[in-house]
């Protein structure tokens, strides 16, 4: 297995939208390295020949009839916002200036 | 013999005879939680007014001669992973802190309509991901049998509040072990139902395909009653499984296991089980031939894999489980000064509000889950699991039920494991292969480990809707055992300081 980099790690951190300092990214370096060397054992049973499977149970698309049922009110939808501004979410700018 | 050390049965049994009031029942476990609590550390939460209000109502209900459900009245203690209408809810997360969800999850709702009363919120890991309840960013709870060690987990709070006597019942969540190695640890019943069959609406996901809601309890009886309580189809949830739900609690009661055939499975013993553990497993499939039952061996060669793809599934459900946390609609926002981006706001809020085993298995799942290396780990996972599930299918071939230890040691010391993931996670390696399945699984006392008088769990496995035979089982055991014992299991348990039975 071929190792992880510091710089991997980092360009993780920015897919999963967490902002790391560097000594966290030193840190989780050196255990994904332990952690990903332990779990590609999984590659030494996976043949083409095996299917592979998502859920235990086989799963179909589920769908209902198109009824009105009872939903979330306006201000329970809203009741966890961190800001809320005219019955809506009040979000961070989400474009730049230009 | 005080009304907190009775069972869940023998407490709706006194109501049911006006012995005691729901009233009086609830308030007496607040005092033992009052008493107890700030040294085992299992709530996170107390909801007591409106736990006596909802007491006070059932009491009327019973006054007016009302048909009431079995459980009506009984108290217990709810995970802080399910969603309870407008009382916090945190999955022991900095990010969740505060929020008050404005609905209530399927099993909640259960519970209510049943009306158990719900005294409070229990501690966890974060987002239920670890195995001793040291991930919580509340701090760890503390085993009731010796506070120095942990209580297991990730539902740690909900087993040691049932092993301290705070709830005769409680609800916690099962996703690699969660439910089982706790029970196990802290010496009572706990049970993972077979996937679908309990309702995950209203469960804050972790690992989509694999969590499931159970029931713990101190006696086999008292999981069955509570699991009858909370299964069963519901269309919220497009994994539930629409079939009728076997009689758990007739199955407890019968005692009776006569021809049965138990497979021992080879790859969950030997090498790695703590020599206590061992032993008491052992004298476990003695009394099982003496009850009558067979003792066959099954091999399952592909368990040795399991571990490996479980730490793949997981924290790749996970990585895109917990991309809600985004610092918008609810919970924390941190850094939002009116410059900074969405963005910006959103990975500061994340790198405050995450634990580091939550950061650690985002960022694996997201590895995992990256082009290039999406056939090489979480593609071959989903492999193994294909191969797990054939294993069980052909040990079931030849065993009505499969059995192993619960957990390979008894509870280890708080911070013993804290820094080394790999040592956590070896905690779940006979627990996970039933999650991976989908099937179900029990653990129940079987006694305490000579060298250190902790308990150890005895782990009874069964195939998917076929829960009934868990329960067949462990009260078959348990019955037996206490008799051997004279007493019941937590007699065994020291009195905590201050604790009101």
């Amino acid at each position: 297995m071929a190792g992880i980099s510091r710089e991997e790690v980092a360009n993780l951190a920015r897919l999963a939208r967490i902002q790391m300092s560097d000594e966290e990214l030193d840190h989780l370096s050196g255990e994904m390295q332990v952690i990903l060397s332990a779990v590609a054992k999984v590659q030494e049973v996976a043949g083409k020949d095996v299917p592979p499977t998502s859920h235990p149970i086989p799963i179909n698309n589920v769908t209902r009839e198109d009824v009105v049922t009872k939903s979330l009110t306006n201000e329970q939808a809203l009741s966890g916002a961190p800001k809320k501004s005219e019955n809506r979410f009040q979000v961070p700018q989400i474009l730049g200036e230009e | 013999m005080s009304v907190l050390k009775k069972s869940a049965a023998e407490q709706a049994k006194a109501l049911a005879a006006k012995e005691i009031s729901a009233s009086e029942l609830v308030k007496a476990h607040y005092e033992q939680i009052k008493a107890v609590d700030k040294d085992v550390k299992a709530f996170l939460y107390l909801d007591e007014k409106n736990a006596l209000a909802q007491a006070e109502q059932i009491d009327k209900k019973r006054a007016a001669g009302e048909k009431l459900s079995p459980l009506a009245g009984v108290p217990l203690a709810l995970k802080d992973v399910m969603v309870q209408e407008n009382v916090p809810t945190t999955c022991g997360s900095k990010i969740l802190e505060g929020w008050r969800p404005p609905y209530d999850a399927t099993v909640v709702s259960k519970l209510k309509s049943n009306d158990v009363v719900i005294l409070g919120k229990t501690n966890m890991d974060e987002f239920a991901m670890g195995s001793s309840t040291e991930n919580s960013a509340y701090g760890p709870t503390h085993n009731p049998w010796d506070l120095s060690r942990i209580p297991g987990g990730s539902s740690g709070g909900s087993a040691a509040a049932v092993a301290a006597f705070e709830a005769p019942i409680s609800i916690g969540t099962d996703t690699g072990g969660s439910i089982r190695q706790p029970a196990a640890v802290c010496g009572i019943v706990g049970v993972k139902p077979t996937y679908g069959s309990v309702s995950r609406y209203g469960l804050v996901a972790f690992s989509s395909s694999l969590d499931q809601a159970g029931p713990f309890a101190r006696t086999v009886e008292d999981a069955a009653l509570l699991h009858a309580a909370i299964a069963g189809f519901d269309p919220k949830d497009s994994t539930s499984i629409n079939a009728p739900v076997p009689d758990f609690v007739a199955a407890a009661r019968k005692k009776d296991i006569k021809g049965l055939k138990i497979g021992v499975v080879k790859e969950l013993t030997g090498d790695g089980y703590q020599k206590g553990v061992a032993e008491k497993f052992s004298e476990t499939l003695d009394l099982l031939v003496k009850l009558g039952a067979q003792i066959v061996e099954v091999s399952c060669p592909n368990f040795q894999y399991a571990l490996a793809a479980y730490y793949l599934v997981a924290p790749s459900e996970c990585s895109s489980n917990l991309a809600r946390f985004d610092a918008m609609r609810y919970g924390l926002r941190v850094g939002d000064d009116g410059n900074r981006s969405a963005e910006e706001v959103m990975n500061l809020t994340r790198q405050a509000g995450f634990g580091r085993e939550v950061k650690r298995r985002i960022i694996l799942g997201t590895y995992a889950l990256s082009s290039g290396y999406y056939d090489a780990y979480y593609g071959s996972a989903q492999k193994v699991r294909t191969l797990i599930k054939q294993d069980f299918d052909n040990a079931f071939k030849s065993a009505d039920v499969l059995v192993s230890p619960t957990a390979p040691t008894t509870a280890f010391k708080i911070g013993e494991k804290a820094n080394d993931p790999l040592a956590m996670y070896l905690n779940d390696i006979a627990t996970i292969p039933v999650n991976m399945a989908g099937i179900c699984g029990m653990s129940l006392p079987n006694g305490l480990a000579s060298e250190d008088k902790l308990p150890s769990g005895f782990q009874i496995m069964a195939p998917a809707m076929a829960d009934d035979r868990l329960y067949l089982v462990g009260g078959a055991i348990e019955a037996a055992l206490t008799e051997n014992w004279g007493k019941p299991f937590w007699e065994f348990a020291p009195k905590l300081n201050g604790s009101k039975c």
